[in-house]
């Protein structure tokens, strides 16, 4: 049994516009001791799927379907009380730029003692033998406790606030963009800490992030998001070199990648469909180089292709073929684009 | 050969910083060396990229490049006229020619203004174009050039309106309107969402070859200055470390933080793991620099002679010139490890 | 929504497209439709705006006119009847007609140094954010100054000293209340100095004037506006008080001479409610509404991340 099974869950924001649907049916799984990257752009819904995931969603926004089974217990149904404690225990959760949330006037040791106390019940002596054993674990010195968070460097700071999350031993971490404000080279030593942590702790990790070679460069498995919906799952391996969703194969080649030598880069045209009234058929449709009639009318569902590997794509059985003419493709539609506006209606597809 | 257009030679900007009471009593004043000896010059056409992490101080040189502040120390020279001692209707005339593109597009527009109005504000204060029509006309060329089409449904629309990738086309397209020589690029892309990044970068290339523009692009993506950049210069605290032909400095990088740098990067590839190459975590501080290199407490490298002297930049190839004491001259060339020299990987020969 | 228009549409629209400051008043008068409160405080202003506009033809009676019985008495302190709505005074002058006339005061006074408060508050605030330096610091030096001196005293001392005329009442307030607002104009001004569009500006070779009242004015317009409405109120209520004490203008019938009239005569011992209670109503609401527009346009004060 995974660790955590996630199953049809939908989220929905009120706005003044109407009602955001920001989540819509995403399934997913993480096993025990495994690691899972959410790769998506803003406004694809993952950072509302972390917050779902734990129940600290924002006033304004309402979980409308679907399952949260953490080792078997379905999370959507405990009450508030029950909920708490599985925050911080079981499930604890790095938020995006939580290193900036440090409270600048007290020194970082006593803010890490704060929790101990308040949320494991441990004793002031015990607290601070663990905020320090914490701290090792994440490779910082033990003597930074008495610093304050302003003595830390970005890297540092992040570090910290990770140690935090791992004050109760949880069994699964949810990392919201964890590296995304760093340098790169400190940027690699959170990577590097994060992955002995689950070598250590068997910890196991969902890392949120909008960049996809950080998550190739950490996670096994990899499910990418776009407009609320998962459209492609299946190992890191597998999903970056054979993609079979078309977003993923254009992701692929958006990237300046250091090793990889692009001639060119090509971007994807278009933007993310307004989800206050989302389409009826593929919400990539209108982005889509390799679009048919069908993807108009009919959402793909997520179906296997092949073990393992999912994607949401009618055309998913071509994809060793398509995913080969990606790249000219979606420069065809970048022609297009410098000369109109790609209409949602469609002009954006060929044939 | 003729002069180039851009020449920095020994940029030093320096800011105090006010000492506590009793340190000031005892004479002590801290300095931020956040510029501290920079040299480079650019032919017309050329592309740089300043490379660097945060605090490295890329971001303070374009603005010296650009006037925007003045230096402590040293010069930069557009055209042999110095930047610095400009004034009045030389410095309006300089505006003309150099230019820039925001890291942050949401900020670099100002919300009151719509976005006609905006591309409007060079025309009106250079005084381009003899009446309103004309103006409208040259704003409705900049936004075609910048593929926002058709460009009048732009003209009334307010900042907020826009997404990121279409604010910073407009900001590209407002620098282009004075017709400028120089275009300083500081990250330009970061703040947007990667799949349009890529189109933002396109349109840059296309236009800086089109208008043989002299270009700097300040970025820490070492990535993204591959794909832009003839030559890249590696700052750290304040001091180029490195700088040459940008595929040359990527693929046989000789300074260690350069070394650092280029292993650091993640690879999109899975198969690609580059050994990270260990260098320690101290917060570096561009006051309390230290004598010698600049380099010295992360340098995996370090030697008694980097502790007292700063080395300098010498060549170690054509156009590749590094400062570090493992390639000063009466030592041998110290084995440079690169991407070409590492297992099964892409790379062209 | 986005349809494209050909370039004659949008040269028609010129005007519009480039004024800034339109921007600036439109979405303030967004803001006003939205919050309850300050929508009240503008329906009060306005309602007395009408009223002061339209008392020549509404008013029963002149107010300085002195009304007699039959007879040949001067009709003076009658209750409210059909006649007199709210009364006579004690030298039977129409209590209603003088409400209704000393709006005009109100407003006048209440409009021209509420002007002249934000005007002078928000180029100071402006001046002294956006250059800093000794510049700021002389000015706000001076504004010091301004904030010690006890208002009420100085401007009775200023007003005994200039004449009892309603201008110098609103030349006094203006010399003294621009404190204030600039004040807070010029934070809003050293924040918003930072921002890149204005170092966009700079770099396309703005001067510091154009910089300054191009680009950075409308962005603190709001403010003063805001400033501006709360300035109606407390000027209104300074006329009031100024008149009342017996420094304002004796040829101006205002709400606050209303009050000292009321005062002389005994009013209160002779509870009198309809003379005095209905100024002190007037005025209170105008302080109000005042109050009402500010806390509508507490989200300008406190603003709050309004990123799309």
């Amino acid at each position: 049994m995974p660790l955590l099974d996630v199953e049809g869950l939908s989220v929905e924001y009120r706005t003044t516009q109407g009602s955001v649907q920001a989540v819509r049916g995403v399934s997913l799984s993480v096993e025990a001791g495994g690691s899972l990257g959410l790769v998506g752009e803003s406004g694809c819904g993952k950072s509302t799927l972390a917050r779902a995931l734990i129940r600290v969603l924002p006033r304004n926004a309402r979980i409308t379907g679907g399952a949260v089974r953490l080792e078997g217990t379905d999370l959507l149904s405990l009450t508030e009380e029950e909920m708490n404690q599985y925050r911080w225990r079981k499930i604890a959760v790095v938020p995006q730029a939580a290193m900036d949330s440090l409270d600048p006037v007290h020194r970082v040791g006593n803010q890490m003692v704060e929790t101990l106390r308040l949320r494991g019940g441990l004793t002031a002596v015990a607290a601070r033998a663990r905020a320090e054993r914490l701290f090792q674990l994440v490779g910082l010195e033990s003597r930074r406790l008495e610093h304050y968070p302003h003595e830390f460097s970005g890297g540092m700071k992040q570090r910290a606030v990770i140690a935090m999350a791992l004050a109760l031993d949880p069994s699964l971490l949810i990392a919201d963009e964890p590296v995304t404000a760093l340098d790169v080279i400190v940027q690699r030593q959170v990577l590097a800490t994060l992955r002995q942590l689950r070598a250590e702790l068997t910890l196991s990790l969902i890392l949120i992030t909008h960049d996809i070679s950080v998550v190739a460069h950490l996670c096994q498995d990899v499910a990418v998001m776009y407009a609320g919906r998962v459209v492609e799952r299946g190992t890191v391996r597998r999903v970056f070199a054979a993609p079979q969703h078309p977003y993923t194969m254009g992701l692929r080649n958006a990237f300046p990648s250091l090793r990889l030598h692009q001639m060119r880069l090509v971007p994807i045209e278009g933007y993310p469909p307004d989800l206050v009234a989302p389409p009826r058929g593929c919400a990539f449709a209108p982005r889509c180089p390799f679009v048919i009639a069908k993807c108009w009318d009919e959402d793909p569902p997520l179906v296997a292709t092949e073990s393992g590997h999912m994607a949401a794509c009618h055309r998913a059985n071509e994809a060793a073929v398509l995913s080969a003419g990606a790249p000219e493709a979606f420069a065809r539609l970048e022609r297009l684009a410098e000369e109109g506006p790609i209409r949602a209606t469609g002009s954006g597809g060929l044939r | 050969m003729s002069a180039p257009l851009v020449e920095v030679q020994n940029l030093e900007k320096h800011y105090p910083l006010r000492a506590g009471f009793l340190a000031s009593l005892a004479g002590e004043r801290r300095v931020v060396h956040a510029v501290n000896g920079v040299s480079f010059s650019l032919p017309e056409g050329h592309s740089l990229g300043l490379a660097g992490e945060s605090g490295c101080g890329k971001t303070t040189t374009g603005k010296l490049i650009l006037g925007l502040l003045h230096p402590t120390a040293g010069t930069v020279r557009f055209e042999g006229q110095d930047v610095a001692q400009l004034a009045g209707a030389g410095l309006l005339a300089y505006r003309r020619q150099a230019q820039m593109v925001f890291q942050n597009p949401y900020e670099a527009l100002n919300p009151r203004f719509t976005i006609l109005r905006s591309l409007l504000e060079p025309l009106l204060i250079h005084k381009i174009g003899r009446d309103p029509v004309e103006r409208v006309g040259l704003v409705a060329d900049a936004l075609r050039q910048v593929h926002l089409n058709p460009p009048e449904q732009f003209f009334l629309k307010y900042p907020h309106q826009l997404s990121g990738g279409q604010l910073q086309r407009t900001v590209i397209a407002r620098a282009l309107l004075v017709e400028p020589r120089l275009l300083i690029a500081d990250e330009p892309v970061s703040m947007l969402d990667v799949s349009v990044r890529a189109g933002v970068l396109n349109l840059m290339r296309e236009i800086t070859s089109e208008r043989r523009l002299t270009t700097v692009y300040i970025s820490h993506d070492l990535a993204l200055l591959r794909y832009m950049c003839d030559e890249t210069a590696v700052m750290y605290l304040g001091t180029i470390c490195e700088i040459g032909p940008t595929e040359e400095i990527i693929d046989h990088p000789h300074h260690p933080y350069t070394q650092a740098l280029v292993a650091a990067v993640p690879d999109p590839d899975p198969d690609h793991m580059e050994q990270l190459v260990e260098i320690a975590d101290t917060v570096p501080t561009p006051f309390e620099l230290p004598v010698g290199c600049p380099f010295q407490d992360r340098c995996p490298k370090v030697m008694s002679i980097c502790r007292e002297e700063r080395p300098p930049l010498l060549h170690v190839g054509p156009g590749h010139r590094v400062a570090c004491h493992l390639y000063t001259t009466d030592r041998p060339h110290a084995p440079a490890p690169g991407l070409a020299a590492t297992g099964p990987s892409g790379a062209h020969p | 929504m986005n349809e494209s228009r050909p370039l004659s549409t949008v040269l028609v629209q010129y005007p519009r497209a480039t004024a800034a400051w339109r921007a600036a008043l439109a979405a303030t008068w967004s803001i006003a439709r939205r919050d309850r409160f300050a929508l009240t405080g503008l329906i009060i202003y306005a309602v007395f705006l009408v009223v002061a506009l339209a008392a020549p033809l509404v008013a029963p009676y002149p107010p300085q006119e002195l009304t007699y019985l039959s007879n040949g008495d001067v009709d003076a302190n009658a209750p409210m009847s059909r006649t007199h709505l709210l009364g006579t005074t004690n030298l039977g002058r129409d209590i209603f007609s003088q409400l209704l006339y000393g709006a005009r005061a109100a407003l006048m006074v209440g409009i021209t140094a509420a002007l002249g408060v934000v005007i002078l508050g928000t180029l100071v605030g402006l001046v002294s954010g956006y250059y800093g330096g000794w510049v700021d610091t002389a000015i706000m030096r001076l504004a010091d100054v301004a904030f010690g001196i006890p208002f009420l005293p100085m401007a009775i001392v200023l007003v005994a000293f200039l004449g009892p005329s309603i201008w110098n009442v609103v030349l006094v307030m203006t010399l003294l209340l621009w404190r204030d607002t600039g004040r807070v104009i010029r934070s809003q001004v050293l924040t918003l100095r930072e921002r890149a569009y204005v170092e966009a500006a700079r770099l396309l070779g703005a001067s510091h004037f154009r910089i300054m009242f191009v680009h950075i004015a409308p962005n603190v317009l709001p403010l003063s506006f805001l400033y501006g409405s709360l300035a109606i109120g407390w000027a209104i209520l300074t006329e009031a008080s100024i008149s009342f004490l017996g420094f304002g203008d004796p040829n101006v019938i205002s709400w606050g001479s209303m009050l000292q009239d009321a005062y002389n005569s005994q009013a209160l011992a002779r509870q009198a409610f309809n003379w005095f209670v209905p100024p002190g109503i007037t005025i209170m609401l105008t302080v109000m509404a005042g109050f009402f527009i500010s806390r509508g346009y507490e989200e300008l004060l406190f603003p709050r991340m309004r990123r799309r």
